[in-house]
């Protein structure tokens, strides 16, 4: 999973760039307004819809949803201008940080079961003998299912003798790991909140880029425009190679972007690592027969939501973001902290955490230092107030938690790791066993990462994760050994 | 000598835009083309710094053709036209 380079990621940034330019400029409302009317001026090109009406509609939804609204809610005739006066006066982020666009949504699939042209048309007709809810109609000779009766059921696929009914893949659904994503009988995708982790995979899945993550950047940029009060930034170890330059520029472009300090998460890591190497010694001394790590969002709203079972089992060390904002919110009371995510699923832990107020990805990022035209590789290197170690700068990397938690503890050979490096809906099922059967076998520390490959892999990264990691090497090089002091 | 030569750019607008995915180029050209084809990565080659010009990021120059919203499939395509061209 990941990141990809559709059109529709394209389109997202472009218009976060878009938003965050009008921002700084002298009329917000208005240059917000023309935003569709700017990408497809009269005339220009229609690369995806049917006319550039529907595309600047289309547009203007994103554009909301840039702003920090919810795509559920439209009052269509509502200007965007109002919705940005809006965004600027709003106090508190709305609770669920997923929202859907339906217009985009409308381009997948509208059913799941389909017939293909395979079909002959038979006499016989067992497909529609076997449906019991009446959905398949004929048409010019040809059996077609009525999406709005259709219930999925999959009972004409099995009774076509010609293989000539297929289940089409809707790219949400499937990566959902917990079903909470799904479309309804008139083709529109709902998210069951209820149900829903924010793990983000869907996001990344969608290839019409219709789930959007409602953004907070005028939440941040309001404060950082007014001056009012100081913006701190706390940057996730998997920020590094997700940007061009090294992390010493970044910390400076950032800076230059209107931050006024910059922190690594990973010094919170090694807070993490250290705790949860003591806390994981305490249980198996105890007769624990496991212990799985608790720094991932994504797993955290898992095992609240669909698994509490394993909440025994699960380490009760804060996340590093637990640990740093602390350390931040002490320095600095009065500050604005934002935490900057490889992840949709930090913006609920962030809502849970009053030391964290705000959460801006690494897209967003991008876009702001498109917008404000930085230029990280000019930026001169900014060393980290505390630098942090090899092992919390590698927390982000699949495998790198529970590597740290082993090479600080007192007997690493005794710890014996279980990867899971993506929750899908196979891996949730190994979590279920291990809670029943209140075993790991062959192992006793189980790390527990959402996303393929870590927060590498996150749905709001930019880079492949492949040379993201390699960037990482360079730094995880020259970083020192986390040392456990009693 | 290489007949074409391709220059990602790898400035903050483009990298964000687009240009980390084609780093994947790199391996692909060199399996394809061998020394043909030579790829580079580059400092922002100043064709963002316009107006809105970024929403045309992320650009690769492929000797001298400007690409803008380069995909990998883009590039190749370009890469193939100079080849040709080359062989004339
Ligand atoms: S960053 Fe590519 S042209 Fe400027």
């Amino acid at each position: 999973m990941g990141n990809n380079n559709s059109q529709s990621i394209h389109l997202k940034k472009e218009i976060l760039a878009r938003i965050i330019e009008a921002f700084f400029s002298d009329n917000f409302e208005e240059r917000t307004r023309l935003i569709p009317y700017d990408m497809r001026p009269k005339g220009a090109d229609v690369p995806y819809r049917c006319c550039i009406y529907k595309e600047r509609a289309i547009l203007k939804e994103r554009v909301k949803a840039g702003l920090g609204f919810a795509l559920e809610d439209d009052i269509e005739y509502k200007l965007l201008s109002e919705y940005a006066k809006e965004a600027v006066k709003r106090e508190k982020v709305d609770e669920n940080p997923l929202t859907v666009l339906d217009a985009a949504c409308a381009g997948c699939v509208p059913s799941r079961i389909y017939v293909t042209d395979l079909c002959k048309g038979c006499v016989a007709r067992p497909c529609q003998a076997a449906c019991k809810f009446g959905a398949i109609e004929m048409v010019d000779g040809k059996s077609k299912i009525d999406g709005s009766k259709c219930k999925s059921c999959k009972m004409c696929m099995n009774a076509c003798p010609y293989n000539a009914i297929v289940k089409l893949a809707v790219p949400c659904e499937d990566a959902c790991p917990v079903g909470a994503i799904q479309k309804d009988e008139n083709g529109i995708t709902r998210i069951d909140f209820e149900q829903c982790i924010s793990c983000g995979k869907c996001v990344a899945a969608c290839p019409f880029g219709a789930v959007h993550e409602k953004s907070q950047i005028i939440d941040i940029l309001k404060y950082i425009k007014s001056g009012s009060k100081k913006v701190i930034a706390m940057v996730a170890p998997s920020i590094i190679g997700q940007l061009p330059g090294s992390i010493y520029q970044l910390k400076s472009a950032m800076k230059k972007a209107g931050f006024s300090e910059v922190f690594e998460v990973a010094q919170g890591a090694d807070i993490t690592t250290i705790n949860e190497a003591k806390e994981f010694e305490e249980r198996m001394e105890n007769g624990a027969p496991f212990m799985t790590t608790s720094c991932c969002a994504g797993y955290n709203q898992f095992v609240k939501k669909h698994l509490p079972e394993i909440k025994e089992f699960r380490s009760t060390t804060g996340t590093p973001l637990y640990y740093i904002a602390e350390i931040v919110k002490k320095q600095y009371p009065d500050a604005i902290t934002v935490f900057v995510s490889p992840c949709v699923a930090k913006r609920k832990e962030s809502m849970e955490n009053p030391n964290v107020d705000y959460v801006m990805t690494y897209e967003e990022l991008g876009a702001l230092f498109i917008a404000k035209r930085i230029e990280i590789t000019e930026c001169e290197e900014d060393k980290f107030e505390t630098e942090s170690s090899k092992q919390g700068r590698n927390f982000g990397v699949t495998s790198g938690v529970a590597d740290a938690v082993k090479s600080v503890c007192k007997n690493p050979e005794e710890v014996k790791p279980y990867i899971i490096s993506g929750l899908t809906k196979e891996t949730a099922k190994d979590l279920k066993k291990f809670a029943k059967d209140k075993s790991c076998p062959g192992c006793n520390l189980v790390e527990v990462m959402c996303c393929e490959g870590g927060c590498i892999g996150g749905n709001a990264t930019i880079n492949i994760p492949r040379v993201a990691k390699k960037e990482l090497k360079t730094l995880l090089d020259e970083s020192k050994d986390l040392e456990r002091k009693e | 000598m290489a007949k074409v030569n391709v220059k990602i750019c790898m400035g903050t607008t483009c990298f964000v835009m687009g240009a980390s995915q084609l780093q994947e180029l790199v391996d692909i050209v060199n399996k394809r083309y061998g020394e043909d084809v030579v790829v580079v990565g580059s400092t922002c080659l100043n064709y963002c710094t316009d107006n809105s010009e970024y929403s045309k990021a992320p650009y690769v120059r492929v000797n001298d053709t400007v690409i803008q919203e380069a995909t990998i499939d883009k590039v190749l395509q370009e890469i193939d036209r100079k080849l040709k061209e080359d062989g004339k």
